[in-house]
């Protein structure tokens, strides 16, 4: 089964995001760049389903010279092939699905894996996109997946529930918490991961359809009051959201 | 530049992110001085239509079909195409919901139009562009988007646009899209309890740690049901299997923006926060007062949960 994955670095959670200087982007420099939690379940259902069925597993990354970083994180992990495929400069979310979805048709895949979404644009959508641009079956936000002879079974949640889908392959699984438990790379691996080849794949670049009109941090929330202290405060907020806020009856 | 937006229905019941993004819609034509219509798919959408009719927009464009009972990528996928094409739809909306996280970006990919999701804020500029707010870095900086290529595919964070009611001619018109299904949904299961989701709660009272066990959520429990909240957790519990994932917020996790939410034994981690920033009120409830949540709370108790939910719970129910 050849199966491949879709990796993208963001910054570590705990990461201050600060402006730069003239507003146009965030300061890059001192943030520390990890693989996005969802795209680490991917890589593991990805890495799990190739040791039941046998198959290779390919990470591939779209983005700047930092992106071969991310593969460098996968193949650590023990996926087989990496692939950057080039990008220069910016490019937005449909650029960005149109390269990738490029650089993976004709390969033959019969499973590609995704984060649910990038905790950086947190948008949810490179890998759906992808999947209808190959025109192949999407199931997003798997957290319970199920692979069989030439088709899958997938449980999704949805809001009060969940939804079972089955689709054929090839597809494409976009990951969500649940699935798995990720593996941590081991310092063989790394050691490994330093010296593989990286591929490098060049597409072709769309035109972008917007433009940056302004980023700022949010609106500080206004310090709040501490009514007091323990049970004896009670009242006292009660009374204050029934009739400062007015949030309760 | 017309609107069409998609209004969710689930079981026949209308999705309060789908109106609210209807109300958004019309607010964006009638800047730009022209039409909206909204669209309905499935089956059993009487109750539907009345709910969209109050919000009143120029066209209703209704696919009924029994395959489309439950939701169902590809088929509605056709049906917004169709509608979108039929209508000269400039703009395309829909609530930011598992199904408008899943449907969305098929539309822009399917279409060749840029998708702009999770937007918190609309603004219609004098030369027609529209600019888009929308959180990035998990809230920690906001992002302002303009559109300078239409249509675009635009959807909208739940809990954060007002809905207003409105006159419209409300003309309904049917549609037979034709589609083939890849992925078909052949089953829904409902939670047990049919407890209220996280994401659709306008009161939420999440809990974390600080309950100490799992136990204790029985008080966060009782307190939810006498505001009529739903329950939310941290991270920390849901890992430690005390709740399901579905009742987790954050980064990980689901975001909300209730109107009331209530973080007890909550540190709020940054993680944390990422999903909850937009909640309009904020209490908090801990033990510690250097917790990091009484900075983003409007208001405090400093105290032990287990001393201050149940005085809390009968101080309610008075
Ligand atoms: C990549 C990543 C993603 C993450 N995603 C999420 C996410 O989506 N959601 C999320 O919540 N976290 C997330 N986290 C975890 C986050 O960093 C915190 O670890 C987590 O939120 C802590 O949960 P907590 O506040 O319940 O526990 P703690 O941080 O342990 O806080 C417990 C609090 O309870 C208080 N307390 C103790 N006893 C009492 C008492 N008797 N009465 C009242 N108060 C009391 C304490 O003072 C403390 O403030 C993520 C972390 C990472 C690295
Ligand atoms: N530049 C990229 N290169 C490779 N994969 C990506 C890229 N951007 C996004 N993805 C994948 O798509 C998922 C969702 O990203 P997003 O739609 O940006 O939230 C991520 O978790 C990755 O798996």
């Amino acid at each position: 089964m050849k199966i491949a994955v879709l990796v993208k670095l963001v910054p570590d959670s705990e990461a201050q995001i600060k402006l730069n200087a003239d507003k146009s982007w965030i300061e890059t420099r001192d943030i520390s760049w990890v693989m996005g939690p969802y795209d680490e379940y991917a890589i593991e259902e990805a890495l799990k389903t190739a040791g039941d069925k046998g198959g290779e597993v390919t990470v591939i990354s779209y983005g700047d010279e930092q992106a071969v970083d991310g593969l460098r994180k996968a193949l650590a992990m023990g996926v087989h092939n990496a692939v950057r495929v080039k990008r220069e400069g910016e490019q937005d979310l449909l650029g960005t699905a149109n390269a990738l979805a490029e650089a993976l048709k004709d390969n033959g895949y019969d499973l590609i894996f995704t984060g649910f979404k990038a905790n950086d644009d947190d948008c949810a959508a490179i890998g759906t996109m992808v999947g209808t641009l190959l025109d192949i079956p999407v199931i997003t936000e798997v957290s319970k997946l199920e692979v069989g002879e030439g088709n899958v079974r997938a449980e999704r949640d949805i809001e009060g529930g969940r939804e079972i889908i089955e689709a054929s392959m090839p597809c494409v699984i976009t990951a969500q918490k649940g699935l798995n438990e990720p593996r941590y790379a081991s310092l063989k691996g790394i050691m490994m991961a330093k010296k593989k080849q990286i591929e490098e794949v060049v597409v072709t670049h769309t035109e972008s359809r917007i433009e940056m009109a302004g980023l700022n941090y949010p609106p500080e929330r206004a310090a709040g009051k501490v009514v007091g202290e323990g049970a004896e405060a009670v009242p006292e907020l009660v009374r204050l959201l029934r009739e400062e806020a007015k949030v309760i009856e | 530049m017309s609107v069409l937006v998609y209004v969710e229905t689930r079981d026949g019941v209308v999705k309060k992110a789908g109106i609210e993004a209807l109300s958004e819609g019309k607010r964006i034509a009638a800047k730009r001085g022209t039409t909206t219509a909204a669209l309905l798919v499935g089956t059993n959408l009487d109750a539907g239509l009345e709910e969209v009719k109050k919000i009143g927009p120029d066209k209703i464009f209704v696919v009924v079909n029994a395959e489309l009972s439950n939701y169902q990528a590809e088929g509605y996928l056709a049906a917004v195409k169709n509608a979108a094409e039929d209508f000269g739809a400039n703009v395309i909306m829909m609530g930011t919901t598992s199904l408008g996280r899943d449907l969305a970006p098929r539309i822009a990919a399917k279409m060749q139009v840029m998708l702009i999701p999770d937007v918190i804020a609309i603004n219609v500029e004098d030369d027609g562009n529209i600019v888009m707010s929308r959180p990035v870095y998990a809230g920690k900086v906001i992002l302002d988007i303009k559109s300078v290529a239409f249509p675009v595919v635009i959807s909208t964070r739940p809990n954060i646009f007002d809905v207003e009611e409105g006159d419209g001619a409300c003309e309904r018109v049917d549609l037979s899209p034709e589609f083939s299904l890849m992925s078909k949904v052949i089953e829904v299961v409902a939670s047990e309890g049919g407890k209220l989701d996280v994401t659709e709660a306008d009161r939420i009272v999440a809990g974390g740690r600080g309950l100490r066990e799992s136990d204790n959520f029985k008080l966060v429990e009782d307190l939810a049901d006498v505001l009529g909240a739903a329950v939310g957790a941290s991270r920390a519990v849901v890992d430690s299997d005390w709740r399901p994932h579905s009742e987790q917020i954050g980064q990980t996790g689901k975001t909300v923006g209730p109107t009331l939410y209530f973080a007890v034994g909550i540190s709020g981690a940054v993680q944390h926060m990422a999903g909850m920033k937009t909640s309009k009120v904020v209490v908090a409830i801990n033990k510690d007062a250097d917790a990091p949540i009484f900075k983003a709370a409007d208001y405090g108790i400093v105290g032990d949960a287990m001393e201050v939910l149940p005085a809390l719970i009968e101080e309610l129910k008075k």
